[in-house]
């Protein structure tokens, strides 16, 4: 994948002071780049930025090889994380920016079509925007911005002032819309899960910089830092493929592995699943059977102490993480090349993607 | 409580018999102070705009000046154009003074700072990030003033009616700057002046009843314009 969207050296100032400060960062055509990081990390101003909305104090931004051209802000779009809806109807709010873009007639009912129903707004079009609930202001705005059919998407915290239940289904419909519109996307959040259900890559921002910027797995197996560590949770994140499909659950195949999930799959499809620490259960070779469905070989490749716990990472083809207490850690005799198995439950698995 | 209901009875009496000399004085104020407010329209948003949005030094003294300018004296107004128009003063080459459009010239520095006060208020109120939404989706920089001030179209409303009120009340500058000449630049609240200090209390009360209709009539037309959008 080449890169769309291509940053270097840049720096952003308010007041004389640098509030963001970013080497190099690229968002590559058809993907979804989550930006994440608590609130002032700077998320905000980065995507104003590279949308062309706010000016930085130095630095390079190109787009599609070129420096960003007169044309730039009209084939991109931002969605802000308040719904900023106009106060006329939906179907004008749908409209206004086709307007602006000088999409006429049937070419525009048509687009307004489109995205009213993959947003599930299509009920509320005469509405006026002042009725919307939370939840229905964003999709409005959501929609207003697809309809655009945006080059590339700015998208911030979009889900941050609804409620779980409204976060939810929007999340799913997101999701489906970016995948089958293969609208290249950049994304603040600070939800860890909205980024593991969206994003091919991942960058970790902290008081202005980006400290760690790769693949989730990158990110949330190999924290760059403590920073990192601390905020992406300690969940382990494993990639692969739907290889088997039965009712109630499905296989998937990672690192030559197959774990076996709870859920409903597509075979072949790309599946993103995540394990707790505190899940996963070491034991020494061969010992009896266990009701845990997730039984892998594994080495152990570090050790580290958190607090009452350890952390113990292990090679089992893929990466995992266990927790375990000082006593059963002194039991195994564990210590970095020892093998163990390593064990958990099909429903310990969460499911992000598949 | 008798000389009202005469004066009251006298000014339905007046506009029953479409009186030429009271529907004269009638149409030329409802003409100039709609015109003052029209003016006062394009230059106060105007001025409110730049002040909301814009940013610039001597920005905070320009908006101190406006605000203070929303309570601006009339007869204060009516005095410095005066001396301004005068015969020999700096603007005395333009023959201004006693004639209609010194009225407008004096109700549009009356109603300007009103309408840019109310204006840069409004926009103000606005959301900061929602000129940037509006950019985002394409907008020219012109379209996005556009599109904020279609935002801000109720409380703009608002200041129109103020602005309105302002100029169609005040006497003071129409006076000095207009003379209040018969047929010429005499208004509703400068005969009123002048029959009350004649001691025709009547026809005060009559000129003060029809200045208060029309004044209802004009605000009624605005709001029902401003409520008709209002959210149900």
């Amino acid at each position: 994948m080449s890169a769309l969207l291509a940053v270097e050296g840049l720096r952003v100032e308010r007041g004389g002071t640098t509030v963001l400060d970013l080497p190099r960062l690229e968002v590559a055509a058809g993907s979804v780049l989550a930006l994440i990081g608590p609130n002032g990390s700077g998320k905000t101003t980065l995507l104003k930025t590279l949308a062309g909305l706010l000016a930085p104090a130095s630095g390079t931004l190109s787009f599609q090889g070129a420096p960003l051209g007169r044309d730039y802000r009209r084939r991109v779009t931002m969605v802000f994380q308040a719904p900023l809806l106009f106060d006329t109807t939906v179907r004008a709010n749908l409209e206004a920016g086709l307007k602006l873009h000088g999409v006429e007639g049937a070419e525009r009912r048509a687009r307004v079509e489109e995205v009213a129903g993959r947003f599930g707004v299509a009920g509320l079009l005469d509405r006026s925007a002042r009725n919307l609930s939370g939840g229905e202001a964003q999709r409005t705005s959501l929609a207003r911005a697809f309809a655009l059919r945006p080059e590339l998407l700015f998208l911030d915290e979009p889900f941050a002032a609804l409620d779980p239940p409204a976060r939810e289904a929007l999340l799913d419909d997101l999701a489906q819309a970016l995948r089958a519109t293969r609208t290249t996307t950049v994304l603040a959040t600070h939800d860890q899960g909205e980024a593991l259900c969206l994003a091919d890559a991942i960058a970790v921002m902290h008081e202005g910089r980006v400290l760690q910027w790769g693949t989730p797995q990158d990110v949330f197996n190999r924290p760059a830092d403590a920073f990192v560590a601390g905020f992406v949770g300690m969940e382990t994140i494993l990639a692969g493929r739907v290889s088997a499909v039965t009712p109630g659950e499905f296989q998937v195949e990672t690192g030559g592995r197959i774990l076996v999930v709870p859920g409903v799959a597509t075979l072949g499809d790309e599946a993103r699943l995540g394990v707790r620490p505190e899940n996963v259960t070491l034991s020494a070779h061969a010992e009896g059977p266990t009701s845990a469905r997730n039984r892998f070989p594994g080495t152990v490749t570090r050790i580290v102490p958190r607090g009452p716990f350890f952390k113990v990472d292990l090679d089992c083809g893929f990466d995992l993480s266990a927790h375990v207490t000082p006593t059963s850690l002194e039991e195994l005799a564990l210590a970095p090349g020892s093998r163990v198995e390593a064990s958990f439950k099909a429903t310990a698995v969460h499911v992000f993607r598949s | 409580m008798e000389l009202i209901w005469e004066g009251i009875r006298k000014a339905f009496e007046l506009l029953r018999t479409l009186d030429a000399e009271v529907l004269g004085i009638t149409l030329f104020t409802l003409k100039v102070s709609l015109l003052a407010t029209l003016v006062s329209l394009v230059l106060g948003i105007g001025t409110g705009t730049v002040l909301a949005l814009a940013a610039f030094p001597g920005r905070r003294l320009a908006i101190s000046l406006v605000n203070t300018g929303m309570g601006l004296p009339p007869v204060v107004v009516g005095l410095f154009l005066t001396i301004l128009l005068w015969r020999n003063g700096p603007l005395g080459g333009l023959d201004l003074l006693y004639t209609p459009s010194a009225i407008i010239l004096a109700q549009t520095v009356i109603a300007t700072p009103i309408i840019a006060g109310i204006s840069l208020s409004t926009l103000q109120q606005l959301p900061p990030d929602l000129r940037l939404q509006i950019l985002s989706l394409g907008a020219t920089r012109l379209q996005m003033l556009w599109l904020l001030l279609r935002e801000a179209r109720l409380p703009l409303l608002a200041a129109v009616m103020a602005g309105f009120g302002g100029v169609i009340s005040e006497v003071g500058a129409s006076l000095m700057v207009g003379g209040n000449i018969k047929g010429s630049t005499r208004v509703l609240t400068t005969a009123t002046v002048m029959e009350a200090g004649r001691g025709n209390f009547d026809l005060a009360i009559a000129l003060g009843v029809i200045l208060l209709a029309l004044t209802f009539a004009v605000n009624a037309v605005l709001t029902h314009l401003q409520q008709r959008e209002r959210p149900r």
